[in-house]
């Protein structure tokens, strides 16, 4: 079965390395885009790391962010621009490290605008480093004892970090680790997009995803970590929804 | 400031609280909204930079405004809004430094302002006003530069125009400049090809170098367009005092009480900061015997006056860092003893 190409999607091979999960979700997002009609009032913003190229894969117009500023940027853009849909697409040290402080006050702000949300617990494109969603116990590059020993502190949880804040209308943790959370996966970019569409605030999708080069693992053996250990820490489900 | 701001067709205005100049984002936070526009109190200097980021991507004119250690947080935007060849204006009431410093006036953000602040091969246009009635002027030029020349505009003011009371009269916005139609905007795609905003060059290898290259001809346009200052008494001047901003406005009233003593003594107060403007200079160096620097920093602005008349003069300083400000009878004494030497 040979599936069509989004018209949200270019006709161009990705960059990333066998296994990872963001070209699962750029299909995702491309398929939401086009179902929804919206590709030509869509503005987007790539990230700093593995998906800054995000502008070579996304057929709608995109503006290439600082790291961990994103939400500030979608902050002007939708404010100025109020019936467009703005999105950002951003991973863990960007959302969660170095641009937490964004990430927080355009929630708590309720800013109408939707965050896709890559949670692979490493810094992919800076080699494997420790994310602030990196598991207790884990290794990464700079954590080679396995985060715990050396006063990391615990794993970051957005969702749950979130789920407090006023402005917060949509909230829910995916995963792209089976074919059953690829479909839940889709339904929530859904639910988020028409959350912006209806007015109703600040809207994220939380996706935990594979890096099996970061992770020193197989494809195979990065599915399985997303399964039987991040999904343990990371629940999935919804935390917030404004638009039942 | 801000009503100038406003004035000009701001449609977007980010800030964070700082002194010297908390009076710009309250005044907007009322105003903003009665006109039509957008007021956000953001939760930090860099947010709110990365905000009018957004906001100039979208096509809308932006304001932010800050002092000196907010200035400094900001610098990150700063390089990416120039690199990506956005209009925005920026507005730094400056305050004394270096780290917290104090909220005294300032202008020891010079070297942050003209030689970069952030980082790469970047350049703003910096403006620097002497009153008030002038930076209710150059504000309103400067939405006007920052969209012709899609450059961010920084308005470089310290802490006693900021903070002065002076009467100005409302004029409405005319622009100075024909602007061009904003053919980068993002409003989303219909009925055109996606755009894209960056500023990551990785392929071909010379790609970053082109668009450096491509960055320094624009530069290089502006230096040659936009050299503004204003001389005072320097028609038969033999001593030239440089100064800019409101130490140009004190060292005005020195110039007249040296002229009272029968010394000839005359002003050149650069307006615009960058580009730097040489050629006034350059002309003055070839009829003056001396000039003396007046700035109220350590000396940063002293460095652009030799290299622009290339240390063909003799060039005298007065200036302190931390909050010193001269006054006219500070300015006198100093010339006294350079015309006594």
């Amino acid at each position: 079965m040979k599936l069509a190409r989004p018209e949200t999607l270019y006709d161009q091979a990705t960059h990333y390395c066998p296994g990872c999960g963001h070209g699962i979700v750029h299909r995702l997002l491309g398929e939401v885009i086009d179902e929804l009609g919206i590709r030509e009032k869509a503005i987007g913003t790539a990230p700093v790391g593995c998906a800054v190229l995000l502008y070579d894969y996304i057929n709608c117009d995109i503006i290439e962010c600082a790291h961990g500023r994103p939400p500030a940027v979608a902050t002007g853009i939708k404010r100025v621009l109020p019936d467009r849909v703005v999105f950002t697409y951003q991973g863990d040290g960007d959302l969660a490290a170095i641009g937490t402080t964004e990430t927080i006050h355009t929630a708590n702000r309720g800013e109408n605008i939707t965050t896709i949300f890559i949670n692979n617990a490493v810094y992919g494109m800076t080699g494997g480093q420790m994310a602030p969603t990196t598991i207790l116990g884990q290794w990464t590059s700079t954590t080679p004892a396995g985060r715990g020993s050396n006063q990391e502190g615990p794993p970051l949880k957005v969702c749950e970090l979130l789920s407090s804040l006023g402005g917060v209308a949509y909230l829910e943790r995916v995963a792209v680790s089976s074919p059953r959370d690829v479909g839940q996966a889709k339904k929530a970019i859904r639910k988020a997009f028409e959350t912006q569409i209806k007015g109703k605030g600040f809207s994220l999708v939380e996706i935990l995803s594979m890096c099996p080069t970061d992770w020193k693992q197989s494809p195979r053996e990065a599915v399985n970590f997303v399964n039987n250990q991040l999904k343990q820490v990371f629940p999935l489900g919804v935390f917030r929804d404004l638009v039942p | 400031m801000a009503e100038a701001a406003v004035q000009a067709g701001c449609q977007f205005y980010a800030g964070y609280p700082i002194t010297p100049q908390n009076e710009v984002p309250e005044y907007m936070s009322r105003r903003m909204p009665e006109a039509g526009g957008i007021f956000i109190q953001a939760e930090a200097e860099l947010s709110a930079i990365n905000m009018l980021f957004g906001a100039a991507s979208a096509g809308a004119r932006c304001m932010t405004s800050s002092s000196s250690p907010g200035i400094s947080l900001k610098q990150e935007g700063i390089s990416y809004i120039a690199a990506a060849e956005l209009p925005c204006v920026i507005a730094n009431v400056q305050r004394g430094g270096p780290g917290l410093g104090n909220i005294r006036a300032s202008q020891a953000d010079y070297f942050q302002s003209v030689k970069g602040g952030g980082h790469g091969d970047y350049r703003l246009i910096v403006l620097a006003p002497s009153t008030v009635p002038e930076l209710y002027k150059l504000t309103m030029n400067a939405f006007d530069y920052a969209d012709y020349y899609r450059n961010p505009v920084l308005i470089l003011s310290d802490g006693i125009l900021g903070q002065m009371v002076e009467p100005i009269e409302i004029r409405p916005y005319e622009p100075i400049l024909d602007l061009p139609e904003k053919d980068y905007v993002l409003d989303g795609c219909k009925g055109r090809k996606p755009r894209v905003i960056k500023t990551l060059y990785l392929h071909p290898a010379d790609s970053l170098m082109q668009w450096n290259i491509h960055l320094e001809e624009k530069y290089k346009k502006i230096c040659k367009e936009l050299q503004l200052t204003e001389e005072y008494e320097t028609s038969d001047a033999e001593l030239v005092i440089a100064a800019y901003g409101i130490t140009a406005r004190i060292a005005k009233g020195a110039v007249d009480m040296a002229r009272t003593k029968g010394m000839k003594v005359g002003l050149i107060r650069p307006i615009t900061l960058w580009p730097f403007p040489e050629r006034d200079f350059k002309t003055l160096a070839k009829r003056v015997k001396k000039f003396l620097v007046v700035e109220m920093s350590n000396g940063q602005f002293i460095e652009d006056v030799k290299l622009a008349i290339e240390c063909k003069r003799p060039v005298e300083f007065l200036g302190w860092g931390g909050g010193w400000y001269p006054s006219a009878e500070n300015i006198f004494e100093k010339i006294e003893k350079i015309w006594s030497d």
